[in-house]
């Protein structure tokens, strides 16, 4: 009962999150920032987590492969194909939850303990719309161009580490990379981004508006809000994949 | 005017106002004064519609503020300022865009006209060449009166103010007060305010209301609070002076 009345509240709040920006202007100044800060910020973490994931499947695959009866070059196939639909987007939303995610709740819990969101309901402004929506807006551009980055960068760590670990010639590991490629994989790996980047902001929100208390209570809903966003990532991951390549 | 008819309100089971009547006069600073938990913060917070009673009303100049829908009820928001105890300024933005706000987000002006009207609000509470300062560089004093530039940036009707000297020292309280007292008879405004300080209650008040155990307990003027004998009212005004 008492998570159905938090699914409850969620679904409410997400009423009042989404719709039509009260004041356009306003909504694409805090859009931008919001982009800015969640895109040009991740960044580094993304890159250094993409390269060494990549760098990582590869060197375990190939330990799986030595010895059997599957060519080494497959090795680069198997690696793509593991970057782009999971690794990729999944880690990434991970981190992402940890970093956006705790972020969006401690900055709207604060607002709220600090009575900024009182201030904005005073005025005659719809709090959560004006406070989420730039969030949800920037979030699901910000996080799926990190998912693509991320694919790219993890395939060049595969190479890379293939290179330094000698388990196939980079020339046949990229013969394996560019092998029976399907364009249905990134439409897949994105779905789950739109996902996931949708249920990092608005979970993570939703953490945040309702926090009451002070700076403790802030730092519990970004705990919870982390906590919470990482479960929904890999339930969704799972529902998602069933859906979609198992149709 | 501001007119509250029979206001009960109650969190989880536990009721906190109990039929609050009361009025508050345009071009006056009234009061309500009380200690802590007897219910001061929830009938403000319930005036200005962040919190719903279970029952009673709630007038605005005759338009009633609680049977209506949200987007009448956002109208007569906008013709509301409030200063908030810790000033609740936006932390992400300046001095300028804090008070520029509400002017841009419920008015069509240009960016002069804006920054105008924003230099005219700061000066008048004695901030000017302040516009660039975010709140985290400014003084509890100097939030205050952020706080009042930007609740008068949109000429409002109503102005309700939380515990307006809360933190503050003495010399710049009454500044504060003074501020408040001079805005209210300058632009006309209804005046609330929720204060412990019994100096200024006898300094700038028209009108008190105080409130005991979540009641309206005694109302009257400044001058009647001394023959009162109304004892809670007299023991809140003794320990206040001590």
């Amino acid at each position: 009962m008492k998570y159905l009345n938090l699914f409850g509240e969620y679904l409410l709040f997400l009423k009042r999150s989404i719709g039509k920006p009260e004041k356009f202007k306003m909504f694409r100044e805090l859009f931008v920032r919001d982009l800015y800060k969640m895109g040009n910020d991740s960044f580094g973490i993304v890159s250094i987590i993409s390269i060494f994931i990549g760098a990582v499947a590869a060197i375990q695959i190939g330990y799986q492969l030595v010895g059997s009866l599957v060519p080494m070059y497959v090795l680069g196939r198997i690696v793509r194909d593991s970057n782009i639909l999971e690794f990729s987007p999944t880690v990434t939303a991970l981190v992402m939850a940890g970093k956006i995610g705790g972020n969006i709740a401690s900055e709207i819990g604060t607002m709220k303990v600090s009575e900024q969101i009182d201030a904005l309901e005073i005025m005659g402004v719809n709090s959560a719309k004006h406070v989420v929506l730039p969030k949800l807006a920037a979030s699901i551009i910000a996080i799926p161009a990190l998912v693509i980055y991320s694919m790219f960068l993890s395939n060049l760590g595969g190479i890379i580490s293939v290179n330094f670990s000698g388990i196939v010639s980079v020339s046949g590991y990229i013969q394996g990379l560019l092998m029976d490629f399907d364009g249905f994989s990134i439409t897949y790996a994105l779905t789950k981004a739109f996902t996931f980047s949708f249920l990092i902001t608005t979970i993570s929100a939703a953490h945040g508006y309702k926090t009451e208390g002070g700076a403790l209570e802030v730092g519990w809903a970004s705990t919870r809000a982390v906590v919470q966003s990482c479960i929904a990532i890999i339930f969704f991951d799972f529902i998602l994949t069933q859906i979609m390549l198992y149709k | 005017m501001i007119e509250l008819k029979n206001i009960n309100k109650s969190f989880e089971g536990k009721q906190v106002l109990f039929d609050v009547s009361a009025q508050f006069e345009k071009g006056k600073c009234s009061f309500v004064i009380g200690a802590s938990g007897g219910g001061k913060s929830v009938l403000m917070k319930t005036m200005v519609g962040l919190l719903v009673p279970e029952s009673g009303n709630i007038n605005f100049d005759g338009r009633d503020f609680l049977n209506i829908a949200y987007e009448e009820k956002k109208v007569i928001r906008q013709e509301i300022g409030m200063l908030f105890q810790g000033g609740a300024l936006f932390d992400s933005l300046s001095v300028e865009d804090n008070v520029a706000f509400p002017l841009r987000m419920f008015t069509n002006w240009s960016k002069e006209q804006v920054l105008e009207r924003v230099n005219f609000c700061l000066k008048r509470v004695n901030l000017e060449n302040s516009n660039q300062l975010f709140p985290s560089n400014i003084s509890g004093g100097m939030k205050k009166r952020v706080g009042i530039a930007r609740a008068i940036a949109l000429n409002p009707k109503y102005l309700f103010c939380d515990e307006p000297n809360s933190g503050l020292d003495p010399i710049t309280s009454r500044l504060i007060d003074e501020l408040i007292a001079e805005i209210t008879q300058e632009f006309n405004i209804t005046t609330v305010i929720n204060s412990h300080d019994m100096k200024s209650v006898f300094d700038m008040s028209d009108q008190v209301t105080f409130m005991y155990k979540g009641k309206a307990w005694w109302k009257g003027n400044k001058e009647a609070i001394r023959d009162s004998n109304c004892k809670e009212l007299i023991d809140f005004i003794k320990a206040s002076e001590f």
